[in-house]
């Protein structure tokens, strides 16, 4: 059956295979006995594997190692930033901003919060996914608690200017996080040059594994915790720490931090590959401004990107069509709708994303399948 | 072949993709989304479209080990069934929703796009059967009622033409149900234990008046009497069904004492007309939109066996058939038959033709006016 052999995997973006550093850790420190709070020698022993994965981390981050904050994961670190960052404003600072093509971690956590009273407003972006500068000022006006911007979408891929937000947001009395899940291991991340208050990583985009991430928080930037317990990661996020996923984490982020220009070479190379074919498609485009070369988001007019994907997944390749679903229904992406396309137009987009496996027989073999998959999808649009 | 296989996340489709699997097909399942916003689960009875029914589906899949899709089909089921259901009962008839999704949706929206991306057949746990012939040297697929008489759905499939049958599969119409659970049993499939569905899928509580009445609101109207006399008043005549006696609420009592029924309903006016049973008996049907099984259209005048409804009685009657109409005599006069639902016809156990019910009427009625 295909999805037993090898297949041609370009959904990194969604979730990254493990990498072998990883592994390894995982492998060496999943037996690992002791409560990382406790006080007796095996509590000290697997203290010291976390501590040793929290300053790696910092190191590869530019951070502190006590402004690393481990979390489950990615979602859990955008939900503590947003609505901690709410929680803990000052009084008066009833608003908080999100860009209109968040992840929907920080979305409807800020949709969450509005329920609950806070001014959320979303901060519009331009055709190519870009966000606007002119809004956020104005937005700005009303005294705001928190300002949270994705460093890198993960549909298209499109950076921000995170630096020219950050001292906007900040020159207004705001606190400035970003969401960085997608930037992790294909852009830089200096957390101490950025300026930022708040950042959220993951580690299972970039080769770690599922079920732990970070939120980095400026030392004198405590958010409220909102789930409550132990008081363990400066009172921030209760709950026994899990050593092995750190030291695992911290061996992903390690090899793709080593890896990463090398990488990113290759993969802007394989994007200018997948766009130039892209373009010979009838009907066919890239989305969004560029950013991460890891992430290519295209469209094919008069088709569906379901069945786009259906052909392609049975042609062995596997993609993404890039947005939420609702009992396995596939939605018009709210990003691309953000970015002014129409409901239909949002249903033809297609995710390709790349990752540290990715290889020139990949982007081959992307390319060999996709214009017969693209006409036969065409074909049964109606 | 590459088989589509619809599922719905009941035992039937499920074991009707297991079937497809078993004969060597390469199969992928999909599952057809109905509604914008599924509802979660349900308890009691199901209808066909909730995330259970989805993840249900799902499993079944991953059992079977076989690639699996969710189509979005909301709006074209919104467009072409459900509006058409409500747009029926506002027009004073029965509408069969389920055999208008086979019509509009499984066999045509998703039969179209299952051809276009490379599918050669459409497979479903419809309870029907297939069998092919030659007809003037060209192979034709004849559609059958299943061998179990209490689970057939020919009717409902009635509507298929030649074109449609020639992609589809029902590889559950050769046995009964409680094998077909068994054999889901023996597969490990979850589902097959799941109760059968037996609403409408977007009426998941049974309340099909309740559900008209959110759709078309209040609309009041009189109830007469054969001669034209109020005899009471209805809030809605899309509360009515020819044949029905519940519900009437009738203030005057029928000058004999008998039950009264529903004989008709006259949209123009609004009103919905009684009388005695005796009255509800027809012989003759005006059936329109005809469709037929084969290549061919049969026309011209043949005896065999109608049903007018789902799981109704196979009735024995002549028909004329014409690209535009059906006619249908029957022998003996029968009770409770509704415009708005089908009439199919069969020769013996295979479906000659369908056509949606416009009219009825009786021989002796004619003769008394005359």
């Amino acid at each position: 059956m295909s999805s037993a052999t090898a297949r041609v995997y370009l959904d990194h973006a969604a979730t990254s295979p493990l990498r072998p550093q990883a592994r390894a850790a995982l492998t060496e420190y999943a037996g690992l006995v002791g409560n990382a709070s406790s006080l007796h020698t095996s509590g000290r022993r697997a203290r010291q594997v976390l501590e040793e994965a929290r300053e790696s981390l910092a190191a590869d981050l530019g951070a502190a190692p006590a402004e690393v904050i481990f979390t489950s994961g990615g979602t859990e670190a955008d939900n503590l930033a947003v609505q901690g960052s709410w929680l803990a404003r000052r009084p008066g600072r009833n608003r908080v901003l999100a860009s209109a093509i968040e992840h929907p971690a920080v979305a409807e956590t800020v949709g969450a919060l509005r329920t609950a009273g806070a001014d959320a407003r979303e901060i519009p972006v331009d055709a190519a996914g870009l966000l606007d500068l002119t809004a956020l000022n104005d937005l700005l006006t009303e005294p705001t608690a928190v300002v949270s911007v994705m460093a890198v979408n993960n549909e298209t891929g499109t950076a921000q200017d995170l630096a020219e937000v950050t001292r906007r947001a900040q020159a207004a009395g705001a606190w400035m996080h970003a969401d960085a899940v997608q930037a992790l291991g294909h852009l830089p991340i200096d957390f101490a040059a950025s300026g930022l208050d708040l950042l959220s990583v993951s580690a299972h985009k970039v080769g770690g594994p599922i079920g732990i991430g970070a939120l980095l928080a400026r030392k004198d930037r405590s958010p409220r915790p909102i789930g409550h317990g132990g008081g363990q990661e400066r009172d921030l996020r209760s709950g026994t720490l899990a050593p092995a996923l750190a030291a695992a984490f911290a061996a992903a982020v390690r090899a793709a931090t080593t890896a990463r220009e090398a990488d990113r070479a290759a993969q802007t190379r394989w994007r200018s590959r997948i766009a130039a074919a892209v373009t010979e498609i009838p009907g066919g485009r890239v989305n969004g401004a560029p950013g991460s070369p890891a992430i290519v988001n295209v469209s094919f007019a008069d088709c569906r990107a379901d069945d786009v994907l259906l052909l392609l997944d049975r042609a062995g390749i596997d993609v993404s069509t890039g947005s939420a679903c609702t009992a396995g229904v596939h939605q018009p992406s709210p990003v691309l709708a953000a970015m002014g396309r129409t409901d239909e137009q949002a249903r033809q987009s297609l995710r390709i994303s790349m990752g540290w496996t990715t290889t020139d027989a990949d982007i081959t073999a992307l390319l060999a399948a996709l214009p017969e998959s693209v006409a036969r999808a065409q074909l049964a649009y109606s | 072949m590459r088989v589509l296989a619809a599922m719905s996340g009941g035992v039937d489709s499920a074991v009707a993709a297991a079937r497809m699997v078993a004969a060597g097909h390469d199969v992928t399942g999909v599952h057809l989304a109905l509604s914008k916003n599924p509802q979660s689960f349900r308890t009691g009875s199901r209808g066909c479209c909730s995330r259970e029914d989805s993840h249900d589906a799902r499993r079944a899949a991953d059992v079977l080990g076989i690639p699996f899709y969710v189509w979005d089909l909301s709006d074209r089921f919104r467009d072409d069934v459900v509006e058409d259901f409500v747009a029926e009962y506002a027009a004073g008839r029965t509408p069969n929703p389920c055999l208008r999704c086979n019509e509009k949706i499984k066999f045509s929206a998703v039969l179209e796009r299952g051809r276009a991306l490379g599918f050669d057949l459409v497979a479903t746990g419809h309870y029907a059967r297939l069998t092919e012939t030659t007809t003037n040297g060209e192979c034709e697929v004849r559609l059958h009622r299943a061998v179990d008489p209490a689970k057939d759905q020919s009717y409902v499939l009635g509507v298929l033409t030649q074109e449609q049958l020639r992609y589809s599969a029902f590889p559950l119409g050769d046995t009964p149900k409680d094998e077909v659970r068994a054999e889901a049993a023996r597969l490990g499939l979850a589902v097959a234990t799941k109760p059968d569905s037996h609403d409408i899928c977007f009426i998941p509580d049974g309340d099909t008046a309740g559900f008209l009445a959110r759709q078309l609101g209040e609309r009041p109207g009189d109830i007469v009497d054969e001669a034209g006399a109020v005899v009471g008043h209805h809030a809605g005549a899309h509360r009515f069904t020819v044949g029905q006696r519940r519900g009437l609420q009738l203030g005057t009592p029928a000058a004999d004492g008998q039950p009264r029924y529903v004989l008709g309903i006259t949209p123009v006016s609004n009103t919905v007309t009684v009388g005695p049973k005796a009255a509800l008996a027809v012989d003759r049907i005006r059936a329109i939109r005809p469709r037929w099984t084969a290549a061919e259209l049969p026309a011209g005048t043949a005896r065999g066996l109608v049903q007018v409804r789902a799981h109704g009685e196979p009735l024995p009657a002549t028909w004329t058939l014409t690209a535009d109409t059906l006619e249908v005599e029957l022998d003996t006069p029968a009770v409770g038959i509704a415009p708005g639902q089908a009439v199919v016809c069969y020769r013996g156990t295979e479906v000659v033709a369908s056509a949606t019910i416009d009219s009825t009427g009786s021989a002796a009625a004619d003769a008394d006016v005359a």
